[in-house]
């Protein structure tokens, strides 16, 4: 299954409406964009009308917020039907979700839950995602979710329990450096040994974002640039990395543009550090 | 505790911070953790709502929607897949507070409508070619998917249109007798319109019974053979050049 997951190696952006006239009027360096599945899973109108001309000048990945794959309900039908058609005709690199849950009953928090890390919420995870890429006809990526709290008589860790879903389900993962490093700092865990622990073979996509300290807890608010810490933990996950697709996440106090794209430099700096080092070995 | 219950008792802690008790039961010593979701729910929802009724926002002034948007938000939890959903009902909540108030449910309206008719689905009109071979007889009239339309009792359609422009909306009135309000997508852009009780009534009754020559029928029964037959061509033709009118099946 996973084999049906071509890699790309590239740099890109989130599409984001304050930059729609950027990318449908000038020829902006990336080489992807990502954007939000459900802002185009509409019947028409132009959110896309925009999103199939943006296709035509760059390869777009899909990413989800409403999927909800840790539901004991189960999936949405439809939800799983608008997504089909949104893939069926516009092709992406990649369609993704967060291993989390929205939905229970009749309920939809419309955020990223967290999930225990036990044997029956992973047989139910993983149930769903068979479901999502049967429904979807390929298969998907999963990201590591950021987290404010961890459950009690939880059996394996969060990389484990990513590692195992990817190996049962064929799924591949979307690796968030900035979720790594803010759960890492809100559980007292070690950053380094979430990366070692990880199954980076699965991995073809990578987010960057930034975040905020909140009270006693950092906060996933992708509303600033990428810290420090997280570029150095980016860094050392590339030594470790195959090929993939590396982006910047930025949903909220959007600048300008060029501000982004200056930011996505710094990853393609790193990257090429990172070629450099290869080749030299 | 097994995931469906750690899944209802989280939902529990969204809806109404529930008790000492839920909190025990989700494996927690603190909120600190739980708040950050809770904030992030309510917070995402407000700010849904302050996205989707960004005139009625201005019109009642922020302290009072931001009231109401709680009250929304504490007695009608989300439940569709997309966020852009939860609007839907508001104006239940508008009817329970301001009940004597019918700008506002008005306004409401008209912010919902614009918002559904921008994302509906897309129609190709037919060409002026193919409304050559029209069998009128027998036409059935197709409405562009976006149409939305109800009775306008006040004057909200110009408030919302001072207020999208910026300018100095008028005091809120009723109006003389009640008219119509249509919205509907041209293009890519929403339209919307404050029609005379006729045309409200005449579009009523083609998204009705959708043949044009029963449509005719019923404007020449309503206002006479020669005015009838007069005013038909007349809103014909104005909602084909405004794309209201798509095409014929």
């Amino acid at each position: 299954m996973l084999t049906t997951i071509p890699t790309f190696a590239g740099y890109g952006l989130g599409l984001r409406r304050e930059h729609y006239r950027d990318f449908l009027e000038t020829d902006v360096p990336v080489d992807f964009v990502e954007v939000i599945s459900e802002n185009f899973m509409l019947d028409g109108g132009q959110p896309r009308h925009i999103l199939r001309q943006v296709r035509e000048r760059h390869p777009v990945a899909f990413h989800g917020v409403s999927m909800s794959i840790g539901s004991v309900d189960g999936l949405d039908h439809d939800y799983l039907r608008r997504l089909r058609m949104l893939v069926d005709e516009l092709d992406p690199l990649f369609v993704s979700d967060h291993l989390s849950w929205s939905r229970i009953d009749r309920f939809n928090s419309h955020d990223l839950l967290p999930l225990p890390y036990t044997e029956e919420a992973l047989d139910i995870v993983c149930n769903n995602i068979t479901t999502a890429q049967d429904a979807l006809g390929r298969s998907m990526l999963f990201e590591n979710p950021s987290s404010y709290i961890a459950f009690p008589g939880q059996v394996m860790t969060e990389w484990e329990f990513l590692g195992e879903m990817s190996r049962r389900t064929g799924c591949g993962l979307l690796l968030d450096i900035n979720n790594v490093y803010v759960s890492s700092r809100n559980h007292g865990l070690d950053a380094h040994a979430y990366l070692r622990g990880m199954p980076l073979e699965r991995v073809r996509q990578i987010h960057l974002a930034g975040h905020t300290q909140g009270a006693g807890l950092l906060i996933d608010t992708h509303d600033q640039a990428v810290c420090d810490d997280v570029w150095s933990l980016y860094a050392e996950a590339t030594t470790m990395l195959g090929p993939v697709a590396t982006m910047i996440e930025r949903d909220d106090a959007i600048p300008p543009l060029a501000e982004l794209l200056d930011e996505l430099d710094i990853a393609r700096e790193i990257g090429r550090n990172k070629q450099r080092l290869s080749e030299a070995a | 505790m097994n995931l469906s219950t750690l899944q209802r008792n989280f939902r529990d802690w969204l809806v109404s911070s529930s008790s000492e008790a839920t909190l025990r039961q989700l494996g927690t010593s603190t909120t600190a953790g739980l708040d950050v979701y809770q904030n992030n729910y309510r917070g995402q929802l407000v700010g849904c709502l302050e996205s989707s009724f960004p005139q009625l926002r201005a019109w009642l002034g922020q302290e009072v929607f931001l009231e109401t948007a709680i009250a929304h938000i504490d007695s009608h939890p989300p439940h569709a897949w997309t966020l852009d959903a939860y609007g839907l009902d508001f104006d239940e909540t508008l009817q329970a507070r301001f009940p004597h108030n019918p700008d506002l449910h008005e306004l409401a309206w008209i912010e919902w409508a614009l918002s559904e008719s921008f994302v509906a689905a897309d129609v190709t009109p037919m060409s002026s070619d193919e409304w050559q071979t029209v069998d009128w007889d027998t036409a059935r009239i197709c409405l562009h998917p976006g149409l939305r339309q109800r009775t306008a009792t006040t004057n909200a359609e110009a408030i919302w249109s001072a207020l999208q422009d910026g300018a100095q909306p008028p005091e809120s009135e009723m109006l003389p007798s009640p008219r119509g309000l249509i919205v509907w997508r041209h293009g890519y852009t929403s339209r919307l319109r404050l029609v005379d009780t006729i045309e409200h009534e005449a579009l009523l009754s083609l998204r009705e019974d959708n043949r044009f020559i029963t449509w005719c029928d019923a404007l020449v029964d309503h206002l006479g053979e020669e005015a009838g037959v007069g005013k038909a061509g007349q809103l014909f033709a104005d909602w084909l050049a405004a794309g209201i009118v798509t095409g014929t099946r």
